[in-house]
């Protein structure tokens, strides 16, 4: 497995790209860890898939160099560059059986007949298709044809990283879980790097040590799981992970207070040099790290509900404050008194927005 | 007025597909069929729609005979997963093509497609062809499609599993308020419980071509009648363990889970039970006193921001814990969870609900 | 599949029921009728039970024109199934050329089947045809009308212009349903060109080379207006195919009888051998 050096890379289909918004990957210098499970994560034509395909090698970048382990494979083509991918929908040979689909890249490969063996073996075993080696690929289900594509990048031994482009779409929301785990288990056992897009924050939270969030081209945010919840950078990375999505009001804030509509909101830390130029201030918080104030606690905003959505193992209140919509997330036997509500807001958790960007408080 | 199905079969090349259905499904409701792929959803739908003739059984509206009638003389819409639109014309024309058809007049067709266009907020795109949408927006044209149409029965086919997960987020939580300013009898089939829960109404829980169970949604998912329906009603998966119940005490085969009966466990004869429980309610740690804690191994964690999700293993069953926070445990580690008594399923051996979790109840 | 659902589905289906009561059943049983009978005229008829039956089958002349009939059949199904392939493969799948493309395959068969004879027959003549008189000058000893090989030639050339196309067209419709990401899983695994043919593209072609194979067999083997208008069937008999010889027995030689029996026996060995390809293939595509 390689690590994977991604140096000023950018995309535009079009000939010629003059202005930014020609382009559908924005300058990008980014580093993948040899061993690190990434995912790629954005709605549709941010540009997630444009940079799989560059580093998979069905693009060539308009801009930049691509690197594995060191050595520029910007101009090589798909076959040279030992990466595996699992597909949207499963991509399988039809008439060969799940061994002889496993055994494929290496006797394309031209590796001896014994290699071969105990190789498909051993994948088929990890994967726990070792009672189906002998049946056609044909018949089997779209959880175990998927596990077929990824054993056929596992069988190589110099497979770079494997590529994953939203593996899950076709599975049945049960086996996901099932297929999830059993991924996560083998990247601990095996330590491949791995880059999985999807537009679905569980799966990408779930698999990835380091999330890779994309909105219109361009790269807003990467971290941990951890990090994208608590102190998404931008509010869009705030909407986009977490459902429902951070809650987002305009405010002004003075050192440690802000104020939304008529109401004052403690925040963590101080806020004193604001950058300069500011034309819009916002606070989010998350509907997790609001709660209901219970009878005659002090600390809560006013608020006036809108409605009530169960979702089985919590409830979600939406109210109103100060004319905005805020979503709080209620325990499954919580109440949620219809008059005189009062939302605590916990101070730890308030991120300052300056234009939509996250600014850091001072301790 | 309602629709309704008397014992209802479809057998189709010797297969059953669907088995002894009877439903009645009334006016202005919203009626959710909820089950995993092939459970029967889609051949469900094509018999109430008219495309398929029942192999037994009736179809009845109104005390009308509805089981010969054709789709063309029947009154209904469908929505499918595709976004199916005539692309060549526009949002408006797509919208108003049924009242074409129907031969309405220009100032009702104006008047009934801006009505749709405005529930569903595409006022803005009626100019444009279909292409030119999202996902999001090309499906909100199928379904004003539908709703103009004024058809009695509205079908929608897993409607929203095709769009990335924040539109689908959004158009979920429109859903319910859509429905019910139509009037018109509404089925809606998913693999998802959440969406379930969340468009409300009624849910019909399918299995094998066979409904476990239909009630109210909320009912459904906290008093399933049996361990299929509490299964199907669970995502996460649903936890089980088989236990013994002799001289007062409830105990898995190995003796590992061992504690005292207590409250609706109490008064069931001894005998061989099967326990179910919800991922958040096997705890981590420790939730109050009278939780009762076994050794599981960890088989993996996985963290979405908020919460971890942690697949542990216990003798032969797989279970999982939503666990809030960060936690990263390591995989094969022995840790301690917790089950809380009072939120347990109990079924018996016909795997039919013999007591529901007393605080459930109490909520 | 689905069990009918309204009866009244059957009143549309009636007229098309009559027509080819009409114009396939009523005729097979004319012919029928005339294979077991034999008549001097006068509308007197006798009963001759299977002997025309008997005399074609033992007849030399018929084993000759059923030889020359598979030969044909056998030729240019192994010259147009591996070139309408390989055309296929050779075709662009996307930009100005497709349209091009398949414009240009479809003009073949967009001729009628007696233009097409014409159009051959002038243009293999030695003293005005552009090939028969390009063939002269090249010094090349050509004619078609008295050679039996120039005349098996043509006659094959001609069916290969004719109908490869419409095995072009069906493979590549067969090879665009293709998905793109099976392409670059073959290139990811590191498959050969000869790989991705024979794992990806030949089983995804699999049905349409099913139709094509079938359909190219029941046309050749029927094949009558092209080798007519071009050869008449000779020289002498070189070029008489089955429904040639059919042809000039029952109108030439009135011979109805025989005629009638040997249409009969044409009739089925085209619906057998249908039948033999069809469960071969089709078993052959399971077992894959």
């Amino acid at each position: 497995m390689a690590r994977i050096d991604l140096q000023g890379l950018a995309h535009a289909y079009k000939p010629n790209p003059k202005s930014e918004q020609d382009f559908a990957l924005k300058h990008l210098d980014h580093v993948w860890q040899d061993g690190g499970a990434y995912a790629l994560l954005g709605p549709s034509g941010c540009g997630k898939t444009t940079l799989l395909n560059i580093i998979s090698g069905l693009i060539t970048p308009t801009e930049g160099r691509i690197l594995f382990d060191g050595e520029d494979v910007t101009a090589l083509p798909t076959q040279q560059r030992n990466i595996a991918q699992v597909f949207q929908f499963p991509v399988i040979y039809d008439t060969m059986t799940v061994y002889e689909n496993l055994a494929f890249p290496l006797k394309n490969r031209k590796r001896p007949k014994a290699e071969i063996d105990a190789r498909v073996r051993e994948i088929a075993e990890m994967l726990e298709l070792g009672d189906s080696l002998n049946r056609k690929a044909r018949g089997l289900t779209a959880d175990a044809k998927q596990k077929i594509s990824l054993g056929r990048g596992l069988v190589r031994a110099d497979t770079a990283a494997i590529l994953f482009d939203e593996p899950l779409t076709v599975i049945d929301p049960h086996l996901k879980w099932l297929l999830r785990s059993q991924l996560k288990h083998l990247h601990r056992r095996f330590d491949f790097t791995m880059i999985y897009v999807t537009h679905d924050q569980t799966e990408a939270l779930t698999f990835a040590d380091k999330v890779v969030v994309m909105y219109e081209g361009e790269v807003v945010q990467v971290g941990t799981p951890e990090e994208l919840f608590e102190r998404p950078a931008h509010t869009f990375v705030g909407y986009f992970i977490g459902s429902p999505g951070m809650n987002i009001l305009p405010a002004t804030v003075e050192g440690n207070r802000a104020r939304v509509g008529n109401h004052e909101i403690a925040l963590q830390h101080s806020y004193r040099s604001l950058p300069s130029g500011t034309a819009k201030l916002e606070i989010g918080i998350r509907p997790e790290f609001l709660r209901i104030a219970r009878g005659g606690e002090a600390g809560g905003i006013p608020a006036a509900l809108q409605s009530v959505e169960d979702i089985g193992r919590y409830r979600i209140a939406r109210a109103r404050v100060a004319d905005r919509e805020v979503a709080v997330m209620c325990g499954e036997q919580e109440e949620v008194p219809a008059d005189g509500l009062h939302i605590v807001f916990d101070p730890r958790r308030v991120n300052v927005y300056a234009d939509g960007h996250r600014v850091e408080g001072e301790v | 007025m309602a629709l309704e199905l008397i014992e209802v079969s479809k057998v189709v090349g010797g297969q059953p597909h669907i088995s002894d259905v009877s439903l009645r499904l009334e006016r202005g409701s919203i009626n959710v069929l909820l089950g995993p792929t092939l459970a029967g959803k889609t051949s469900l739908m094509r018999l109430m729609a008219g495309l398929d003739k029942p192999t037994r059984g009736r179809l009845v509206i109104e005390g009308r005979d509805l089981t010969g009638v054709p789709v063309r003389r029947r009154n209904v819409a469908m929505v499918y997963q595709q976004f199916i639109n005539y692309p060549t014309l526009s949002v408006y024309e797509n919208i108003a093509s049924p009242l074409k058809v129907a031969g309405a007049d220009r100032p009702t067709i104006e008047r009934e497609v801006h009505k749709a266009a405005e529930l569903l907020r595409l006022t803005p795109m009626l100019e444009r062809t279909p292409l030119e949408l999202s996902g999001g927006q090309q499906q909100r044209t199928a379904i004003a499609r539908a709703l103009v149409k004024g058809a009695e029965l509205v079908l929608l086919d897993e409607p929203l599993a095709n769009l990335d997960y924040k539109l689908r987020e959004e158009l979920r939580a429109e859903l319910p308020r859509i429905f019910q300013e139509s009037g018109a009898i509404f089925v809606y089939a998913t693999t998802e419980p959440s969406e379930a829960l969340l468009l409300g109404g009624k849910t019909a829980a399918l299995h094998e071509g066979r409904v476990s169970q239909f009630g109210p949604t909320a009912e459904v998912y906290r008093r399933p009648h049996d361990l299929t329906t509490a299964r199907t009603f669970s995502d996460p998966p649903l936890n089980v363990v088989q236990v013994d119940k002799r001289d007062g005490r409830v105990r898995s085969p190995d003796g590992q889970l061992d504690f005292a009966a207590a409250q609706g466990l109490a008064d069931l004869p001894d005998g061989a039970y099967k326990l179910g429980f919800r991922p958040h309610h096997l705890h981590v740690d420790a939730p109050h006193s009278a939780a009762v804690a076994v050794n599981a191994t960890v088989a993996v964690s996985e963290i979405t921001g908020s919460e971890s999700f942690v697949h542990v293993d216990f003798g032969a069953e797989r279970w999982v814990a939503i666990w809030h926070g960060v936690h990263e445990l390591p995989v094969d580690s022995e840790i301690r969870v917790w089950i809380d008594p009072a939120r347990v399923f109990v079924f018996d051996l016909n795997e039919r609900l013999v007591v529901a979790p007393t605080r459930a109840q109490a909520a | 599949m689905e069990k009918t659902q309204n009866n009244k589905a059957w009143l549309f289906v009636l007229p098309v029921l009559v027509l080819v009561a009409f114009s396939a059943v009523i005729p097979l049983m004319t012919v029928v009728n005339y294979s077991v009978q034999d008549t001097f005229g006068n509308n007197v008829f006798f009963w001759a039970g299977l002997e025309w039956y008997v005399q074609v089958l033992e007849s030399e002349r018929f084993h000759a024109a059923l030889w020359r009939q598979f030969l044909f059949t056998g030729i240019i199904l192994s010259i147009q199934i591996p070139l309408g392939v390989a055309v296929a493969l050779a075709m662009p799948r996307k930009g100005w050329g497709v349209p091009v493309c398949l414009v240009l395959m479809a003009l073949p068969l967009l001729i009628p089947w007696n233009v097409v004879g014409t159009i051959w027959q002038i243009f293999g003549r030695v003293d005005i045809g552009l090939l028969g008189h390009t063939l002269f000058n090249l010094g090349i000893d050509y004619n078609y009308t008295q050679d039996p090989l120039d005349a098996w030639i043509t006659v094959v050339v001609m069916d290969v212009w004719h109908w490869t196309s419409l095995v072009v067209l069906l493979c590549y419709a067969g090879l665009v349903s293709i998905p793109e990401a099976y392409y670059q899983a073959a290139k990811i695994d590191g498959a050969s060109r000869w790989a991705v043919f024979r794992y990806i593209q030949l089983p995804k072609m699999h049905r349409v080379l099913l139709i094509a194979v079938l359909l190219r067999f029941m046309d050749s083997f029927m094949i009558y207006t092209e080798p007519f208008v071009v050869t008449g069937g000779g020289p002498g008999s070189a070029t008489s195919f089955l429904s040639i010889d059919l042809v000039k027995m029952a109108i030439g030689q009135f011979d109805l009888g025989p005629a009638a029996a040997m249409s009969i026996i044409y009739f089925l060995i085209i619906l057998a051998v249908s039948y033999v390809f069809y469960t071969v293939m089709t078993n052959v595509g399971r077992e894959r």
